[in-house]
């Protein structure tokens, strides 16, 4: 069955992706023989004639109108799903399109004990009371029996269009006007947000997660009650927040024991960021190093995703324990004396970013389920001309998604999806140590400690002479910076 | 610190061999409700290292809430008193402070505020 998705005009790389991430989460897609939801998925997709792939309508095949519902009523960036009556560049085009849909799909949704209310929509305009009025009456030639009910109508119709209305609406130019008048199936809850939103939020740290991110992450790691998710740089929790607000239990880990023991008070720490939003608290919150993980040997697949916003340097960097910083008065070799082993402070030495994500991949390959998710943050700098091969990579892991988000001129993070399609074991650890070497040869210069930092922060005379970066070869609208 | 956690945690000090289970040494443990949910805690049970969790459940003075030998998996579908059990000890059971001590140093990780600190020492890596 297709589907009329219209996406809001936002975060545009992350809008199918979350759209499939849901329909695998809500069973649109058959298991396999063995039972196994393994296999990379995904939908068919279409767009209407001379669209541009970051228009915001787009048609999706979904097994049935009770998927569309699940997927966009759970989504962020689904602006609605509709069932298309018909579609044109005129009106008398879309006229034709609608008397021409069928009866039968037409008139259980017309009947007169229903209520219907329609909307007019112009996508990059305001369009006048008196005109969208005029735009209603137009529609005559449909035989709407109903009441009309403007607050909680049965049935939700849509007419909406998109012309060439000059440059300004974040889109590459319209070619032609299109008109779309739809029934609508089901639409995202944004009230979610504002409940959610940072500024609202009791403990919040410097890099604490958008609300709008964190849900998103949430979605991709197909969080949902019975599922356990684990963050292993929790910081504040604002991603685990997200997964536990649809339903998962949690887990985290930190590094830093002052975030995640004592936040700044019994009253406000990571915890009351739960009692907050009346959300299940995490299962488990604790300190330890993602480089040392202290799980037991033997111990894996325990977890059904893993979702973090790794330390990459620029906004925070990472830590990790075997500091070399001596005690007073002490000589190397190291060691602690044994009068100062209780509530000794550790030392930490800098975690790079290569070996961060060398370490989150194996942690991922070893501790996810068979089909879990790894769902993660990974900044790449804009002058270099971005393609799949630069991301890091592991045997037991198959990329389903990466959703560019710029954050400035110089700098854009991907939030990478992967699914775990292979087992993991010793010779797979192996090989994934010798791609990892690879991949640290290839990105050496700005994934080692400070130079990501430098190159995001440094002067733009020092950049300007260093690279051959190029404005002007920017796409000029700015759909990816919203 | 739940027993989940307990059950899934090992001494990692560089050299250690014998890291687990660690000996929970709890001065002070409450329970705390968990939303109750049965797949959860099917897909849970057989990764869970049984000894360990009676170990850490004794340890707290619950002497009767688990058997001592691991049930047969088919006692998570048929016998419901025993997954109130299961749940129980695994997810309510919530240690706040205490320690864990490595079995084999005798290397005591504590627990405060309900948060193992399990992040060596600067020589143990």
């Amino acid at each position: 069955m297709w589907f009329l998705c219209v996406f809001f005009h936002r975060l545009l790389d992350y809008r199918r992706p979350e759209v499939e991430s849901l329909a695998e989460l809500f069973g649109a897609f058959e298991p396999m023989e063995d039972g196994s939801p393994v296999r990379p998925l995904s939908l068919e997709w279409n767009l209407p004639q001379n669209h541009h792939i970051d228009s915001p309508f787009h048609f999706v095949n979904l097994p049935s109108e009770d998927v569309a519902r699940n997927i966009a009523r759970r989504s962020m960036l689904v602006k609605g799903i509709y069932e298309l009556w018909g579609e044109g560049i005129t009106d008398d085009d879309l006229e034709k399109a609608i008397r021409g849909f069928s009866d039968e799909r037409k008139l259980p949704y017309l009947k007169p004990e229903s209520s219907f209310r329609i909307t007019v929509d112009n996508f990059g305009k305001v369009t006048s009371f008196q005109e969208q009025n005029e735009r209603i009456r137009g529609l005559s030639y449909i035989p709407f029996k109903g009441r009309v009910d403007l607050r909680n109508p049965d049935h939700k119709f849509w007419l909406m269009e998109i012309d060439d209305y000059g440059e300004n609406n974040g889109l590459p130019p319209v070619v032609e006007r299109r008109i779309f008048f739809g029934r609508e199936v089901g639409a995202a809850d944004r009230k979610l947000l504002p409940t959610y939103q940072l500024k609202s939020r009791k403990y919040i740290g410097p890099t604490a997660m958008d609300a709008e991110i964190a849900f998103l992450m949430a979605n991709q790691g197909l969080a949902r009650p019975g599922k356990l998710i684990y963050d292993p740089f929790v910081g504040t929790g604002s991603i685990l927040v997200a997964a536990a607000h649809f339903g998962a239990m949690t887990m985290g880990a930190d590094i830093d024991i002052r975030v995640v023991r004592d936040g700044r008070g019994p009253d406000c720490n990571v915890w009351s960021n739960f009692e907050q939003y009346g959300l299940p608290k995490p299962l488990s919150l604790m300190r330890s190093d993602n480089n040392l993980p202290p799980w037991r040997s033997g111990l894996k697949e325990v977890f059904d995703a893993i979702i973090c916003d790794p330390p990459y340097g620029v906004r925070a960097g990472g830590r990790k324990s075997g500091g070399r910083k001596l005690l007073k008065g002490a000589v190397d070799p190291y060691t602690v004396p044994e009068e100062k082993r209780f509530n000794h402070i550790p030392s930490t030495a800098a975690y790079s970013l290569a070996e961060c994500v060398n370490d989150l991949l194996e942690l991922s390959a070893r501790m996810l389920v068979m089909g879990g998710r790894l769902v993660f943050f990974f900044p790449v700098l804009r002058e270099d001309v971005v393609t799949v091969a630069q991301f890091p990579e592991h045997p037991c892991f198959t990329l389903i998604a990466s959703c560019e988000q710029i954050l400035s001129l110089r700098y854009s993070r991907y939030l990478l999806t992967m699914v775990k399609t292979g087992h993991y074991t010793e010779e797979i650890s192996e090989l994934a140590g010798k791609k990892h070497l690879d991949f640290r040869e290839n990105h050496l210069k700005w994934m080692e400690e400070g130079n990501l930092h430098s190159a995001v922060f440094s002067s733009s005379d020092a950049q300007n002479t260093k690279s051959s970066f190029d404005r002007d070869s920017k796409p000029k609208y700015r759909g990816k910076y919203v | 610190m739940r027993l989940l956690t307990h059950n899934m945690l090992a001494c990692n000090i560089k050299g250690v061999t014998n890291g687990y289970p660690l000996r929970l040494e709890a001065e002070k443990w409450v329970e705390k409700e968990v939303d109750f949910n049965a797949d959860f805690l099917r897909g849970a049970f057989p990764k869970i290292e049984w000894p360990a969790l009676v170990g850490a459940v004794r340890s707290l003075g619950c002497h009767d809430l688990l058997p001592q030998d691991a049930p047969n998996p088919s006692a998570l579908d048929s016998d419901d008193d025993f997954l109130r059990r299961f749940h129980r000890a695994l997810l309510q059971l919530h240690v706040e402070e205490g320690a864990l001590v490595c079995p084999e140093t005798g290397r005591r990780f504590p627990i405060s505020k309900g948060i193992p600190n399990m992040l060596l020492h600067e020589d143990e890596v």
